[in-house]
């Protein structure tokens, strides 16, 4: 069997993560290539159910990133999602779901240097954790995405 | 018992509520919810150990607000119920009268929020010792082991909704599960649809849900779901302060913000 390659879901704010990832970028900074970025407005318009459902569709591990406290395009979009967060670590913990999956971060649109640094240290942990069957396991066989062994 | 039973007969002989959420007698000795409108019906009322049910969850059905205005036979978990649900701006001030069974036999009548909130106990609104002993007990398992606990806890669930139809905070007219365009929880009752299940009505209801435990008692499989909204309402009790439920004014923990809000994990 190939090496375990890390799937990782980053959801990122267009104003500050996504504007840093491109940095990165154009920085001609090499990182890990495991990681597929979804862009949102805001950290604020992140439901919690992307995260399970990016568990579900195949993701090994999750990033959440936006713009540092006080730097919110939209002022108080991060407050609230870190509020969000806070509960919601709690309960997935509490129902033993793996957070040592779940990365949260700020990274700004000048860390360029940061975002690839956060990209290689989560691919790598997630690497060392490998696949995340046992969440899969609860997808029935008939709608478990393809290509995944469980 | 009569003094609730004569004060029900008040109100609607006297026009102030046009209906008494109470408690009557029902199949196999226990209690079931029932609705007085007629005066001459208001020995149907009993009130005893068997009424734990929290009666508020009938407040913002359309059938019971079409009645007119209610007077509804309360405990403790009631009175957090209408605060929490005034709060959320569902209740007005004297939408509802509160009844509260005494133990001398006597009944306490609460006519506005005001007299509410003086009337909650804070006491109760907080983890008994034994709550607080079953939340400690799962938390000690290793994380393995709590996820084979839920899972083993969600297979049994049939997805009935039991527990949203008893949840007085369950009140949306539309629900996420019945959202199908996209679908974010599957329907059948398997055990990714069933987590997902039980984390939506969780997180829904952080910040809001007042410990009434009448989700748990629903479950006809017996699923410990209050235990899910008790974990949230500790970290939010413990994290941003407050606690669902005992003022009508109280602004809801997931729509404020303070930036100094500490979290342990953000890099």
């Amino acid at each position: 069997m190939a090496e375990f390659e890390p799937k990782v879901t980053a959801f990122v704010c267009t104003w500050c993560t996504y504007a840093g990832a491109d940095l990165t970028g154009t920085s001609r900074i090499k990182y890990a290539s495991n990681v597929r970025v979804l862009r949102v407005p805001c950290t604020g318009r992140i439901d919690f159910m992307y995260v399970l459902q990016a568990f579900t569709q195949g993701a090994d591990g999750i990033i959440i990133s936006g713009c540092h406290p006080a730097d919110c395009h939209y002022t108080s979009g991060n407050y609230h999602a870190r509020r969000r967060w806070i509960v919601l670590r709690a309960l997935l913990d509490f129902v033993g779901v793996d957070t040592r999956r779940i990365h949260f971060a700020w990274v700004s649109a000048a860390e360029g240097a940061k975002w690839a640094d956060l990209v290689n240290s989560v691919v790598s942990n997630v690497r060392e954790l490998g696949p995340y069957d046992e969440y899969r396991q609860t997808i029935p066989a008939h709608i478990r995405p393809g290509g995944i062994a469980v | 018992m009569t003094g609730l039973q004569d004060a029900a007969r008040d109100l609607l002989q006297s026009g102030e509520a046009a209906v008494v959420i109470g408690f009557g007698g029902g199949s196999a000795g226990g209690a079931r919810p029932l609705m007085v409108r007629d005066p001459t019906s208001v020995g149907d009322l009993i009130f005893d150990d068997r009424c734990v049910h929290n009666l508020a969850v009938y407040l913002l059905k359309p059938e019971v607000k079409s009645l007119g205005k209610p007077a509804i036979v309360g405990t403790q978990a009631v009175l957090r119920s209408i605060l929490q649900l005034a709060s959320e701006q569902q209740v007005k001030d004297r939408d509802v009268i509160a009844l509260i069974p005494e133990a001398d036999g006597g009944v306490r009548r609460l006519e506005t929020l005001g007299e509410i909130e003086g009337a909650v106990s804070k006491p109760d609104a907080v983890l008994s010792p034994e709550e607080q002993n079953c939340l400690d007990e799962i938390a000690s398992l290793s994380r393995e082991e709590r996820w084979r606990f839920w899972q083993e806890e969600f297979s049994r669930c049939l997805k009935c909704y039991a527990c949203r139809a008893a949840c007085p905070m369950c009140y949306c007219s539309q629900c996420i599960v019945e959202v199908n365009q996209p679908q974010w929880i599957p329907v059948p009752a398997h055990p990714l649809g069933n987590m997902g299940w039980h984390l939506v009505r969780a997180m829904h209801l952080a910040g809001r849900c007042v410990n009434c435990g009448e989700c748990a008692r629903a479950c006809p499989v017996d699923i410990p779901l209050n235990l899910l909204n008790q974990v949230i309402e500790k970290e939010v009790a413990e994290q941003f302060g407050g606690k669902a439920g005992l003022s009508a004014t109280a602004s809801y923990a997931l729509s404020t913000f303070t930036t100094d809000d500490k979290d342990t994990f953000i890099r």
